[in-house]
């Protein structure tokens, strides 16, 4: 029988998996591979500036694409550097697989040059992990890898391949089919705790769909905003299901949580039936445990059992993929709740509307307006922080648009790199970014990958020179000792009281334009419309628009840390 | 609902593998469950490792641990082996040293009460082995501690397996 080394058996695996793009850092453990790759055809290898944002960008297109992304990263540091990326895809159940190289078996555990326990350093960030080692079992390994991060709860697998093991000769098989005795993701749906749970809702005076990023992922959109209108039940989101179903639905009233609709909030705190998909009930959605939909009986459908009863204990649980579960239950639906329940939550979005602070400057929400304005079909990416919770709650996300931003771990420098990876898997939708100073300046060398790609990403950064969630919760908790968020802070400030200080640091314009990007700065409301079509003839690089804004822009409402309904701080 | 706080036991099948002890002990310390004792051997099936697994926890967080554990890949089966008719025992060593006449006929006798054997003798040393359940073996060393001045302890952490026909532990 023919006999193939390792580096060539992956690269026959990748194609096999269908695998059409490969985010790539090489270094000497994985030279051989990065040698097999050249030798190919058919997998658009990508190399991104440093090892996080590979990961992040292979998140990007996994996210916007439903496939599997696919990284491939040195031993030692090149390794280290995805740790980040992986808890990021990890907590937002991201499909990805992750090749890391490593030093031949016979160097592992003597310290040896650019080696580290990767598998050990991420075990508790990953969904599986593990090392190579022997040559025979390359194949399966590689075939369960996919497997495991693609199914049931999506996750992040890694791979680790010692140097050696590659170099093998050996059977150039790569199986059909996989069976893991350990891992038997769940599959249909359990109809006797399903109907119990349409009882109640059909019951429920005040009843309330909560749904959260397992809708998003499992793309049940469609299905969802079915069973939402044919019950008349309001829902509100998380802000991973936020479009889950369209934001201009009239069902539709906002995210919830600490920075949720007011409107949102109440409706938890008052509906008789939460009938929750696809969330886990993260601190930053309940607040105080104990008060959290105080009144109500609760429906938890989630693929991952561990993810039922864990923060709130839960009347009914059913363990389903949320279309799945949802294609069933529009089955036996029919219209519910009262009309007295669906004014008096239109009652409370009258009284308190999302707004924001008015004033003639130019201010974050103007910026978003436009994008709503500007584009009927977009992939928005964000960072994290202020700018991340003002589209939360203001981006529109109708049929053709999709958000994606890092939700659970909350990574800053996220956004830039995904936005280059989301492009990646959608040509022909525009990516528009938005980020803060802050985050753009976590992965800013990554104007060299989307500049050399040829990617017209439409890069936003809300420019206030501060940290401006940190320095949010130092105004409203801190006694406004703005400490450590001053991005214009350090010692020649300090020596020449703020004078003397170059007027951007950076200039993102000029770094723009230095890489070979568009650059265009935007002080005025007025000049924002104008940016964004300037953006969109630019069709061959990205462009960067700053914007510069207000740092006392604040994001509302907030419920502190902890806190209840009553806690709700509602200024503008 | 109440929910009490005791000792509870796991089976747990698991891959034979390089690496599984490891994510096994760090789910326990990543999500600060209590990990009172746990024992690891191979079965039958080279490739099936078996460990017995006990934790004191509250029935919230003890749910989570099943959870937990079934989810990792590397997990075949979860026995809660709390409630149900299990043999459990524990190898214990207890080397009792300076030991004067008196203090040895006394360990004879502490030795047949106990059902445990003495299996090495020296001047002024004896030690002792005994095999039955955590529990007693709990008792035999807080006994000895307070009778004995110089005692050495090594304890194997308990395996269990269900019973057939047994109504006991």
């Amino acid at each position: 029988m023919r006999q193939i080394s390792g580096n060539k058996l992956l690269v026959k695996a990748l194609k096999e998996e269908g695998v059409d793009t490969l985010f790539g850092y090489p270094g000497a453990c994985t030279i051989d591979i990065s040698d097999e790759l050249y030798k190919q055809e058919g997998i658009r290898v990508i190399l991104p500036r440093h090892e996080q944002a590979l990961v992040h960008a292979a998140d990007g297109y996994a996210r916007t694409t439903g496939k599997v992304g696919v990284c491939l990263v040195t031993s030692g540091p090149g390794a280290t550097n995805l740790v980040t990326g992986l808890a990021t895809a990890n907590y937002d159940s991201v499909p990805l697989v992750c090749f890391t190289g490593q030093v031949a078996r016979h160097l592992i555990g003597n310290d040896a040059f650019q080696e580290v326990d990767i598998v050990g350093i991420t075990r508790s960030i990953t969904k599986y992990g593990v090392t190579v080692r022997n040559r025979a079992d390359l194949g399966r390994i590689v075939k369960e890898a996919f497997y495991i991060a693609r199914t049931g709860r999506p996750g992040p697998v890694l791979i680790d391949l010692p140097k050696d093991v590659m170099a093998e000769l050996g059977s150039a098989e790569y199986p059909k089919s996989v069976n893991i005795r350990g891992y038997k993701p769940a599959s249909g749906v359990h109809i006797g705790q399903l109907k119990r749970a349409v009882k109640m809702l059909s019951r429920a005076q005040r009843p309330l769909f909560l749904a959260g990023g397992g809708v998003v992922i499992s793309g049940a959109h469609e299905i969802f905003r079915e069973v939402v209108e044919k019950t008349g039940v309001p829902v509100v989101t998380t802000i991973m299901g936020r479009g889950a179903v369209p934001t201009d639905h009239p069902l539709y009233i906002g995210n919830l949580g600490m920075h949720g609709a007011y409107a949102s909030n109440m409706a938890v705190g008052e509906c008789d039936l939460l009938f929750s998909i696809g969330t886990r009930f993260n601190d930053r959605i309940t607040g105080k445990l104990h008060e959290f939909a105080p009144k109500a009986q609760i429906v938890h459908i989630d693929i991952d059992t561990a993810s039922i009863s864990r923060n709130i204990s839960v009347d009914v649980p059913i363990v389903a993929d949320a279309r799945e579960a949802l294609e069933k239950i529009n089955e036996y639906v029919e219209e519910c709740g009262g009309k007295k329940w669906l004014k008096q939550i239109e009652a409370w979005k009258q009284a308190h509307p999302l707004r924001m602070r008015e004033h003639a400057g130019l201010g974050p929400k103007d910026i978003i307006d436009e994008i709503n304005r500007q584009f009927d079909e977009a992939i928005v990416v964000t960072d994290v922080g202020q700018h991340q919770m003002f589209a939360a709650q203001y981006v529109e996300i109708t049929k053709k648009k999709q958000m994606i931003m890092s939700g659970g771990l909350g990574t800053m420098g996220y956004g830039f790199p995904a936005a280059v990876g989301a492009k990646l898997g959608n040509p022909d939708k525009p990516v528009i970014m938005i980020s803060g100073d802050g985050g753009m300046q976590m992965n800013i060398q990554e104007f060299a990958t989307a500049v050399l790609e040829e990617l017209p990403l439409v890069l936003c950064v809300f420019n206030n020179s501060y940290l401006g969630m940190v320095r949010q919760w130092q105004k409203l908790f801190y006694g406004k000792r703005y400490s450590m968020t001053n991005l214009r802070s350090g010692a020649l400030w300090r020596r020449t009281n703020g004078e003397q200080m170059p007027e951007y640091t950076p200039d993102f314009v000029k770094l723009a334009e230095s890489y070979g990007a568009k650059g265009i700065r935007v002080t005025r409301r007025e000049e924002i419309a104008a940016a964004f079509a300037e953006a969109k003839k630019n069709t061959k690089t990205p462009t960067l628009i700053e914007f510069i804004i207000d740092p006392e822009e604040m994001v509302y409402p907030m419920i502190q840390p902890g806190g209840t309904l009553e806690d709700m701080i509602l200024d503008c | 609902m109440e929910n009490t706080i005791k000792k509870r036991w796991i089976s747990l099948y698991v891959e034979n593998q390089v690496g599984v002890l490891s994510k096994i002990s760090g789910l326990f310390s990543a999500k600060s469950y209590n990990l009172d004792s746990l024992t690891v051997g191979t079965t039958e099936d080279p490739t099936v490792s078996r460990m017995t697994i006990a934790t004191v926890s509250d029935d919230e967080t003890f749910e989570q641990i099943k959870k937990q554990l079934n989810r990792l890949v590397e997990v075949i089966k979860v026995i809660d082996f709390t409630d149900v008719f299990v043999r459990m025992k524990e190898i214990l060593y207890v080397k009792v040293k300076k030991c004067s006449r008196e203090d040895k006929a006394e360990l004879f006798q502490i030795a047949e009460t106990f059902k445990a054997r003495v299996i090495d003798y020296g001047r002024d040393s004896l030690l002792l082995e005994f095999v039955q359940t955590a529990t007693k073996n709990d008792a035999v060393i807080k006994l000895l501690k307070e009778e004995f001045k110089d005692i050495e302890v090594v304890r194997g952490g308990s395996v269990g397996i269900e019973s057939i026909s047994m109504m006991e532990r």
